[in-house]
């Protein structure tokens, strides 16, 4: 009997009803919402690729650059010192956002990706060894595979794919029974961008902690839409991306136990991640500027703190609740057109609806409803084998934020059957 | 929606629900693949050429719309004509579906019916896929066609 976890992780269940959340008040935070495209009322459902960015973001970073800017760490003028205290403070932010036990856990990288990279070419170096074997899961973006092929490739190891089920749920029997003292590592993704499948970290990371693997979780899809506590799940690493939760690009998060960042060697050698050099040896700065190399995107990192407050501010237990009561309702609205079919119907979702219209391409999909003013993304969504999995080479996904209303829900299905009018 | 009804004409629907020369061609001399990963397009086009001249020419595989009305209607405009016949012709139909050159349709053919891609730029990709599938095929290019 193959298990599926059918209880929602504790961090995803949403209260039971959500208490001021004004959704129209926040869409005003958002300048770009109020704007029109191809004459009609932009509706723009493409979260999962990159959110919009509140009005306080913008304000950070364009602050921080009239009036702030600075090289950071090494200054010792006003303004140096000053954004340097910006640059951290936007550290401890991140500390409290997450749960992580110290703010030197959090290391600051471009974005989830760099975050994965990172892990694999340090920790996986040192770690992986020929023959060895890496576990990750059947519905993985592909940073959270090739990364580990490449290291793989090098180490002559072993990459190893736990499957799902139609629904898009991971197999927690497969996966356990892959677990074996060839396993190095367990990367697994805590919300499915292709799918919007929430997976049970908690137990992944017991299962896997039974065995004594570590555990990096993909959090890309999951930090816009729940509260996450790194100490909680227990996971080793946690990385995610600023601009899937109202930051800017180019930054992101990797969280690691401090054990296990202490233990790892370098990722990038150059300023600021060394505490001396000379030309025959170099020793290497604390946590976490260790990882840090070179002038870091300190607009970034305050946008990023910025873009947190902000989420504080509107709760995020309601926003999550909210979110929630709008992809149900979305979800029941786009399941009666005719011809449609939802790719990831699992029993624990957020933010995603991906599906596929009988005859008609993801991409003849996507062109119409732009012309509608809804922005959707068409396309294998960066996991190729999970679209190989399910027999399609593409679906149209709507992703949801906490600014997107079931009036938009609507303009969607009504979308959609304009692409059905056009097609008929 | 004019926009929309200039790209999804009727002509271009009705090929892409029930494409011409769509199958295997057992006596190709000539074949290549052609793939858009960025949205998962995939044709394979087979082409039967009799010296300098393309005999017969099929394809197979499944895309959007735009490329597979687009790698039918290619495989009807292509038969019979000379590798530089249909080198001239995709010059005419790339123009015409960036909007560049003097409107001129008349060599085109049916093919003027894509003159509507060149409003929706990210499109031309897709109506184009299938020819550039086709100069690699005429090239004996072993490898598969990317658009990207």
């Amino acid at each position: 009997m193959t298990t599926v976890a059918n209880r929602l992780p504790r961090e995803f269940r949403p209260s039971r009803v959500h208490t001021g959340f004004d959704v129209e008040k926040v869409r005003r935070d958002f300048p770009i919402l109020a704007q029109r495209v191809r004459g009609k009322k932009l509706v723009y459902l493409d979260n999962a690729a990159t959110s919009q960015k509140p009005q306080v973001v913008i304000d950070a970073i364009s602050r921080y650059y009239e009036e702030g800017n600075a090289n950071i760490h090494r200054g010792v003028h006003y303004l140096s010192e000053h954004a340097t205290e910006e640059h951290e403070a936007a550290r401890k932010t991140v500390q409290n956002f997450v749960n992580a036990a110290q703010a030197h856990e959090i290391i600051f990288v471009r974005g989830a990706t760099e975050g994965i990279n990172l892990v694999a070419q340090t920790y996986g170096r040192a770690h992986v060894n020929a023959g060895d074997e890496v576990l990750i899961t059947a519905m993985e973006h592909h940073s959270n595979i090739v990364p580990w092929q490449i290291l793989g490739e090098e180490k002559g190891a072993r990459l190893r794919v736990a499957p799902i089920n139609d629904r898009g749920e991971l197999l927690l029997d497969e996966f356990e029974k892959l677990l074996n003292p060839r396993t190095r590592m367990v990367g697994v993704t805590h919300v499915s961008n292709a799918l919007g499948t929430v997976n049970p970290i908690s137990r992944i990371v017991q299962l896997a902690h039974g065995h004594n693997i570590p555990v990096l979780v993909d959090g890309a899809q999951a930090v816009p839409h729940t509260q996450v506590d790194v100490q909680a799940l227990d996971v080793d690493f946690y990385v995610f991306s600023g601009h899937k939760v109202y930051a800017p690009t180019g930054i992101g998060v990797l969280y690691g136990k401090t054990a296990l960042l202490e233990a790892m060697p370098p990722y990038q050698g150059g300023g600021d991640m060394i505490s001396s050099v000379t030309f025959e040896k170099t020793s290497y700065n604390k946590l976490p500027y260790k990882f840090e190399a070179g002038t870091p995107h300190v607009a970034g990192a305050i946008g990023l703190g910025t873009a947190i407050e902000y989420l504080n501010g509107l709760g995020i237990a309601n926003m999550a609740a909210f979110e929630h009561e709008v992809l149900e309702y979305a979800t029941e609205a786009i399941s009666a057109v005719p011809g449609i079919r939802l790719i990831g119907t699992a029993a624990q979702k957020a933010g995603v609806l991906s599906f596929v219209l009988e005859g008609i391409h993801p991409h003849d999909v996507g062109t119409i409803l732009d012309q509608e003013g809804i922005a959707i993304r068409t396309g294998h969504h960066c996991a190729q084998p999970l679209m190989q999995r399910f027999g399609i080479p593409a679906t149209a996904r709507a992703s949801f934020a906490l600014y997107n209303t079931k009036e938009e829900a609507d303009a969607l299905v009504a979308g959609i059957q304009k692409v059905r009018e056009v097609f008929a | 929606m004019s926009d929309l009804r200039e790209l999804y004409q009727d002509v271009i629907l009705e090929h892409s629900k029930a494409p011409r020369n769509y199958r295997e061609l057992p006596l190709a001399n000539h074949k290549a693949e052609g793939y858009n990963p960025l949205c998962g397009d995939h044709f394979t086009l087979y082409v039967d050429l009799d010296g300098d001249r393309v005999r017969d020419i099929s394809f197979q595989g499944s895309g959007c719309a735009i490329s597979k009305a687009s790698a039918s209607m290619l495989t009807q405009m292509v038969k019979g004509k000379t590798k530089a016949e249909a080198q001239e012709l995709f010059d005419k139909f790339l123009q015409l579906v960036k909007g560049e050159g003097n409107g001129n349709q008349a060599e085109l053919g049916k093919l003027a019916v894509f003159s509507g891609v060149c409003e929706f730029p990210v499109r031309v990709k897709c109506a184009t896929l299938v020819w550039h599938t086709l100069q690699a095929a005429l090239e004996g290019k072993q490898q598969a066609v990317s658009t990207e």
